[in-house]
C-alpha cells in the first residue's frame, strides 16, 4: 500500500478498491492511484517562490496572520498530474455515451469552444464600460431574439444561472403579478404532477406557496379531469414539464393552459425537456406563461456536477412586465443594458420589474455557446436535432422492450422510461443493474426518477449518438438484462468490479456525511 | 389494532392516543433510511395533510397524516439515527402520536388483511 509522507493511505483499503491483483504502488497500469491533495501538498510549502518585497512597511498590525493558513502548497507539475489523474477517474460525454436522463447530456460541439475562446468574448469584464462591449451586448441580444422566436414569447429574462433559477424567476413573476391583481395572499396554493423534478414543488414553497400534486393517469400524462377538481379561487399557478419527466408529451396541454387561466391562475412550464420540441412546437402556441429554457441542454453548453447552467426564461404578455434587470435593449445602432427597477420603469420595459436576480448579466459564457449552436444549426438543424432525440430514444425503448418494460407503452419524446418489473423475482434491483453498467463503460441511466415508476430507469441518448453506437449500448443492456434474469444477483450485487472504486455506501454517506478534510493530527495552536 | 393508509402510513391505538408511522412494506420498499423530518408538538393537522418527511437513497417522500388531530409527541430518536426506521419501522421507529380529533376517521382506513392485500396488488 502506499503512503503519503504523512504516513497516510493514499487509497482506500480492502472491499472498496478494484479486484485484480494488487501492484507495490497500487496503480493499475494506466489508473494512478491519487490522494486528496491536502494529503499530497504541505501547508508550510509553495509552488510559486516571491521574493519578500523590501522596503515595505506592512500595515496590517495586529491584523497580520499569525499562523500557517493551511492551504496545500503544491508545484505546477504536481498539481497537474493531480486534477489529470482525478479527472481519468471521471466518465465524460467525451468519452462515450452519457444516458442520463432529464440530464441532455449531448455532444458539446468544438466549434462553440472555439467562439467562446475568442479573446473579445473569454477576456470580457463585467463592469467593462458599456460602449466597449457592444459585440457581447449583441449576443445577448441575438440570442434573446432567437429564444423569443422558438419559443414564440414576447419576453426573455436572460439572467437566470440555471434551470431552477429560471424556475424561481418565473415564478417570482407570477407572485408579482398576482400582487399587483391585489390577489396577494388569497392565490396561495400553485399546483404540480407527481413526476415533478423535485426544483418546481421546491421553487414554489421558495416563493412562499404551497404545494399540491396531481395525479398522473394511466398514460403518465396529467390527469386533467383530477386537475380541474383541484382548480379554484386559491390557486396561483400550475408548474408542468412538456415533454414531461416520463418522456411523453402532455397532449393535453392546451386544455390544461386553458383551465389554469380560467381559474385565474398563471401556467409555468418546466423547459428542462425542450430539447425533444425545439423547432417543432411553440410554447407561446400552448398557453405558456413562462419557460426556462436550458441552455445547457437543449442549445449544449458543458455542464455536469451541477453546473455550469444557464437558463434564460421566456414570459408571456401578462408576466413580461415584471421580468428581472438586467436586460440589453437597442435604441438606433447602439445597445445598452437597464440595470435596475428605476431604470427599466424609466425605459418603459418590464415596467414593474421584479428587480436583479444575478449580480451581473447572466452567464456569459454559455451565450455564445449556445449562439454558436443555434446558429451553426439554423432553424432547420434545431428541428433536426429534436427530431433525432426522439427518434434515437425510440431506438432505444424498440430495442430494450425485448428485455426490459417499458414503463408506458407507445412512443415516447427524447427519452424512454423503463420500471423494474423485468428484475422482478431475480433479485437484482436498480441500482445494481445500473452498477453493472459501469463495468461494462456505461454511466448509468438515471434511477429511482420520476417516483411515480416502480424502480425507475429513464435513458436518454441524445441525438448525439450513431446507429453504432446505440446499437453496442442496447446489446450491452440487453446482454445485462438476460445475465440477471439467468444467473441471479451475485454479480450484480459485487458491481462495479473493474471502476477506480467499488461500490460505495451511499448509506454511511448520506447518514454520516465527512464533509471536509481533517488532519490527523491538528496543528497546535500556539501557547 | 392497526390500521392503515393508502399511502402506507399505520396508525395504533395506545391509550387515548394514536401511534403513527410507516408501514413495514413503505420501509422495505424506501431502502435504506437516512433522513426523517418530524412536526412540531402541538401542532395540529388534517387528515392527508403533509405531516413528515422521510428520505431514503432512492427518494424523499412525504408522510401524510392518517387521522385529523394535534401532535402531542414525536420521537427524537429516529431523527438521530434513521436507520431504526428500517430495523422496526411498526415498532420502536414510530414517527408521532397524535391526539385525534374525530376518531372516527380509523374507520375509513384498512386492517391488516385489507392492507396487505393492496400492497401485492400495488
Amino acid at each position: 500500500m502506499s503512503m503519503n509522507n504523512q504516513g497516510r493511505p493514499t487509497r482506500a483499503v480492502g472491499a472498496a478498491t478494484s479486484g485484480a491483483a494488487s501492484t507495490f504502488t497500487g496503480n493499475k497500469a494506466l489508473q494512478i492511484e491519487e490522494g486528496l491533495i491536502f494529503e499530497i501538498g504541505h501547508f508550510a510549502e509553495t509552488g510559486v517562490d516571491l521574493p519578500e518585497p523590501e522596503g515595505v512597511e506592512s500595515r496590517l498590525g495586529d491584523l497580520a496572520r499569525s499562523s500557517e493558513i493551511g492551504l496545500p502548497g503544491l508545484s505546477e507539475p504536481e498539481t497537474m498530474r493531480h486534477y489529470v489523474r482525478l479527472s481519468q477517474k471521471n466518465y465524460a460525454i467525451d468519452m462515450g455515451p452519457f444516458p442520463l436522463g432529464s440530464c441532455t447530456m449531448k455532444h458539446n460541439p468544438r466549434l462553440n469552444e472555439k467562439v467562446a475562446r475568442l479573446p473579445g468574448f473569454a477576456d470580457l469584464h463585467p463592469l467593462a464600460p458599456q460602449d466597449s462591449v457592444q459585440g457581447a451586448l449583441e449576443v445577448i441580444d441575438t440570442l434573446a431574439h432567437w429564444l423569443k422566436e422558438l419559443t414564440g414569447m414576447p419576453a426573455v429574462a436572460m439572467s437566470p444561472k440555471a434551470g431552477a433559477h429560471g424556475e424561481l424567476c418565473g415564478m417570482m413573476a407570477i407572485k408579482a403579478a398576482i400582487d399587483a391583481r391585489g390577489e396577494a395572499g388569497v392565490r396561495t396554493r400553485v399546483l404540480a404532477p407527481e413526476s415533478a423534478h423535485g426544483t418546481n414543488p421546491a421553487t414554489a414553497v421558495q416563493c412562499g406557496f404551497s404545494v399540491d400534486g396531481i395525479p398522473a393517469d394511466d398514460t403518465g400524462r396529467v390527469d386533467l379531469a383530477a386537475l380541474k377538481e383541484k382548480l379554484g379561487p386559491d390557486v396561483a399557478g400550475i408548474m408542468v414539464t412538456n415533454p414531461n419527466t416520463c418522456g411523453l408529451f402532455e397532449r393535453d396541454i392546451k386544455a390544461i393552459a386553458d383551465a389554469v387561466h380560467e381559474a385565474g391562475g398563471y401556467f409555468y412550464c418546466d423547459g428542462a425537456n425542450f430539447n425533444a420540441i425545439a423547432g417543432k412546437v411553440k410554447p407561446g402556441d400552448l398557453g405558456i406563461d413562462a419557460m426556462h429554457i436550458n441552455l445547457h441542454k437543449t442549445f449544449s453548453t458543458p455542464h455536469g456536477g451541477g453546473g455550469p447552467g444557464s437558463g434564460p426564461t421566456v414570459l408571456s404578455d401578462a408576466l413580461a412586465p415584471f421580468a428581472p434587470a438586467p436586460f440589453v435593449v437597442k435604441d438606433d445602432a447602439r445597445y445598452h443594458l437597464v440595470e435596475s427597477r428605476a431604470a427599466a420603469k424609466e425605459e418603459g420595459e418590464a415596467a414593474s420589474s421584479i428587480g436583479r436576480l444575478t449580480a451581473f448579466h447572466g452567464q456569459f459564457g454559455m451565450f455564445t455557446r449556445a449562439l454558436s449552436y443555434m446558429m451553426s444549426h439554423g432553424v432547420d438543424g434545431v428541428a433536426q436535432a429534436a427530431e433525432d432525440a426522439v427518434l434515437n430514444a425510440n431506438y432505444v425503448q424498440a430495442r430494450l422492450k425485448t428485455e426490459m418494460t417499458a414503463a408506458f407503452d407507445g412512443y415516447c419524446m427524447h427519452e424512454a422510461l423503463f420500471d423494474d418489473r423485468f428484475l422482478k423475482e431475480t433479485g437484482v434491483e436498480t441500482v445494481d443493474f445500473a452498477k453493472a453498467m459501469i463495468d461494462e463503460g456505461y454511466h448509468p441511466m438515471t434511477m429511482y426518477f420520476p417516483l411515480v415508476v416502480h424502480g425507475a430507469m429513464l435513458i436518454e441518448p441524445t441525438e448525439s449518438e450513431s446507429l453504432r453506437e446505440l446499437d453496442q449500448f442496447c446489446d450491452a443492456l440487453i446482454h445485462l438484462a438476460k445475465k440477471a434474469k439467468a444467473e441471479g444477483p451475485d454479480a450484480f450485487k459485487a458491481a462495479p468490479i473493474h471502476a477506480p472504486r467499488r461500490r460505495l455506501d451511499e448509506t454511511a454517506a448520506a447518514r454520516k456525511p465527512v464533509l471536509r478534510w481533517t488532519p490527523e493530527r491538528p496543528p497546535q495552536a500556539a501557547e | 389494532m392497526t390500521k392503515y393508509t393508502n399511502d402506507h402510513e399505520f396508525v395504533r391505538e395506545d391509550g387515548d392516543v394514536y401511534v403513527v408511522g410507516i408501514s413495514k412494506h413503505a420501509a422495505e420498499q424506501l431502502g435504506d433510511v437516512v433522513f426523517v423530518e418530524l412536526p412540531e408538538i402541538g401542532k395540529s393537522f388534517s387528515k392527508g395533510d403533509d405531516m413528515a418527511v422521510v428520505e431514503s437513497v432512492k427518494a424523499a417522500s412525504d408522510v401524510y397524516a392518517p387521522i385529523s388531530g394535534e401532535i402531542v409527541a414525536a420521537n427524537a430518536a429516529i431523527v438521530d439515527e434513521p436507520a431504526k426506521v428500517n430495523e422496526d419501522p411498526e415498532g420502536s421507529a414510530w414517527f408521532v402520536k397524535i391526539k385525534a380529533s374525530d376518531p372516527a376517521e380509523l374507520d375509513a382506513l384498512m386492517d391488516e388483511a385489507a392492507y396487505t392485500a393492496f400492497t401485492v396488488e400495488s
